[in-house]
Order: structure tokens, then sequence, then C-alpha cells
């Protein structure tokens, strides 16, 4: 197996990161790709941004923030929010995106993901899953999509997806721990990696959930601080969590 | 000094053109086979499905261009799809023929979590870079492995790396730096 990996997440909202309660009260913490570079620079193995600005320019947004970010990052990163086809994401990975993530499209019509997965490669397609309970959530967790979690799970793998970003929205913004049972009954139906997330107060969460997943999706718990990150690494290695020695 | 990045449809060129570029070293986007067969150093980038990659390729007669540059002890590096693509032959999408350029074949990963996504070391302390694949090559001219899998391979005047130098931050610079001043 790879090493554990650490993700930190940056929510973008026109073209800047934004820190916000559930989307709202947003407020701006930064320029992206300044972030993003401190992260990298403190150790982390890959970036989430997320955008969440519901803009009808939210695409080309998105084009334009993966761009900036792949001339000033070297290491790998997703860019999720408004990807509903071959071709949004086309744009995204050619800019220098590695992955993909997609969510609401997804669970509105599924193929999308074979058609990811077959054009733009199964590395490339990450799927989100929203879980509250044993259901899948969308549209920003505000609506059920009418599905368990663990078939949704399996559909996604066998239709090509490459990686699944689980988030327990029960947890989500609590800092009390990953949900861990959720995260053991979804890898045990797919061999697909799952990064974990929601719910991550201090590194000792982080700890359990690597145990469990294959990556942990960092949020609230660093504060938009890339300093965060690098006390979290050296916790994590104490506690026993192989991390990646420093570059 | 000239270096082409192969553009055929499956690759990130654009994150290994940026690579160079932070090297400060200029690497330009081609699909023209005698831009291929000019250039110092031919880049064979991939990341998607070997399938449709080589038919990327064929289409844009770059197979041939490659052949060429090999048979004529030219350096190619090849960077993971695009190490599969110099086997032989690869087990993906129901088997798919190579460039041939490197005696093997590509076979699926039996590891428990696949694609393999992620930062490993190379077996025996060397460094850690990152991977993201689904397929694996079994070839005689691996020379270093990484979780016992096919990490480098070495065959004439082609290199090929199952890892993203390109997006292994400091760590893959230094290898692409090393390596392409001294290839090309």
């Amino acid at each position: 197996m790879p090493l554990p990996r650490l993700i930190p997440c940056l929510d973008v909202a026109r073209g800047r990161v934004v820190k916000g309660v559930r989307f709202e009260q947003l407020r701006d913490v930064g320029d992206p790709v300044e972030l993003g570079a401190a992260y990298s620079d403190a150790g982390a193995d890959e970036l989430v941004f997320l955008d969440i600005s519901a803009t009808l320019n939210a695409q080309n947004a998105a084009v334009g923030v993966a761009a900036r970010v792949a001339e000033n990052v070297s290491i790998p990163f997703t860019f999720g929010g408004g990807i509903r086809s071959v071709d949004d994401a086309r744009a995204v990975l050619e800019a220098g995106a590695d992955k993909v993530s997609v969510n609401s499209a997804a669970l509105a019509r599924p193929q999308l993901v074979g058609e990811l997965a077959e054009r733009l490669g199964t590395q490339a397609v990450v799927v989100a899953i929203d879980a509250a309970g044993d259901r899948v959530r969308s549209h920003a967790a505000t609506r059920d999509a009418e599905r368990g979690v663990l078939e949704w799970a399996k559909e996604c793998e066998e239709r090509g997806a490459g990686e699944l970003l689980v988030t327990s929205i029960d947890r989500d913004g609590t800092q009390s721990g990953y949900d861990l049972e959720l995260l053991e009954r979804i890898r045990d139906v797919v061999s697909l990696p799952i990064v974990a997330s929601g719910g991550a107060g201090n590194a000792r969460h982080v700890a359990d959930a690597l145990r469990v997943a294959d990556a942990a999706l960092l949020a609230s718990i660093l504060h938009a601080d890339p300093a965060r990150l690098a006390s979290l690494r050296t916790e994590l290695s104490d506690l026993g969590i192989p991390v990646r020695g420093a570059a | 000094m000239r270096f082409a990045i192969c553009s055929y449809g499956a690759g990130n060129t654009r994150s290994v053109q940026l690579a160079f570029e932070r090297l400060g070293l200029r690497a330009d986007v081609v699909d023209d086979g005698d831009e291929i067969l000019a250039a110092d150093l031919a880049v064979l980038p991939g990341v998607g499905s070997a399938g449709s990659a080589m038919a990327g390729l064929r289409q844009r007669g770059l197979d041939e261009a490659l052949r060429e540059r090999a048979t004529a002890e030219r350096p190619i590096l090849g960077i993971c799809l695009g190490l599969q693509l110099a086997l032989d032959k690869t087990e993906e999408d129901g088997g798919v023929e190579g460039l041939g350029l490197v005696p093997g074949r590509a076979v699926r990963l039996q590891t428990t979590r696949v694609p393999r996504i992620g930062w490993a070391p190379l077996d025996g302390g060397g460094e850690t870079y990152w991977y993201a694949h689904s397929f694996v090559a079994e070839t005689p001219a691996a020379t270093a492995t990484s979780e016992g899998l096919t990490a480098i391979v070495e065959h004439g005047s082609f290199t090929g790396v199952q890892f993203h130098p390109e997006k292994s931050g400091p760590v893959g610079a230094r290898f692409l730096a090393a390596r392409c001043l001294f290839l090309a």
C-alpha cells in the first residue's frame, strides 16, 4: 500500500478560498494558489479544490483556478464542483488538474461516471459520496438522493470510479471524529481507495481514519493554516502513522 | 536543447510541460512525428486507458516516430501509461499491442486497492514518488521497484517510470532534472 495521504480541502468561490459554516457566512481566507502552495510546502500529499460558487460562470472560473494552481504547485490535485460533463472535466484536467470529483451530477446521471472513466481514465475520476446514516445525500447534502450508501459505492466502482471521497454528513463540522464504521463498511464492499472526510477534530481522529481509509481529507481542522498541517504530520508520526518524509 | 512532449489525446501534457518549465527548460508539446524525431529528448506522458492511447499514437503516426527513435538509440522518457505503452503488449482494454520498444507486458495490479494511488518509496531505500495506476509492467528491463512493482524501466535508449515525476514535488523535479539532462 502507498503511504496514507493527508489531503487539505480548499473551498473556492469566485476564484478565492472561502470558509463558512454550511455554505453561509462565507469569509475570504486567501488565494487558492498561495494557500495550495503553502500546504504543499507543509507536506500535503495531494490537494482538493472544491468550487462551491453556484454561478453560471463557475466552470470558467474553475478552469482558471486549476491552471494557476498547476503552474505553481507540483503535487497532485483534484478539482470538484460544477463538473457535469466529460468536456467540463477535460477542461480542468487539461489545465493541469489530476482528478475531478463529481457528486450530484453523478447521482442525477450515473452514466457520467462511466463516460469520465472511459475518456479520461479511471484514476482521474473521484466520486464524492455524502452519507447521512445509510442514505446518500445530494446537492450539497440538502436532498435525499434515494440511494443506499453501500449500493451507490458499489455502483460507482462498477461504472469506473477510481476513488471514493466519503463524507459523513452527521459528523461534518462536529470535530467528534470520522465515522469509522461507515468507512469500514464501504471499504469492505469496494476495492477502490477511500478518502475519509467529515468530523476531524484532532490528530487521533485522523490517525484512526487512516487505519481504515487510504487518505484523510482535512478541512476545518486546519483552520486554513499550513503550519497546522505541519504539526499534524508530526503528531500522526508520533501516533505510529507513517507520513511522507519532508521533501 | 530540445525537449518534445508527445501529444496524442491521452496525456497530461500540460503538467509535464510545467514541470520542465519549473526547471527552466523549454519543452514543446507536439503531435508531429518529425518533431518527435528531431528532439534531443522525446517524452511520452500518459494517463487514461491503453486502447485509446495507442489509437491516438497511431492516428498521428507517433508510434512509427517513437520506434524510429528507439532504433536510432535516441532517448525517450515514458511516464506512467507512457511506460506501459512502450512494452510489447498490455492486458488493459481486453489486450492491446504496445509499441514494442521494451520486452514485456503490462498486467492488472493484484494489490488490495486498485487503482494504486499515492506516494510510495522505491524499494531499497530510494526516493518517494507519487503513483496512480491500475496496471503494472512485467519486464526483464525493470531496474527499480516500489512495493515489489516495476517503478523504473531502462532498455536501450528508453527510460520509463511508473510514477509521476511531474507531480512528485521537489523530489520529482530532481529526478527530471537529473535524468533528462543526462539523457539528452
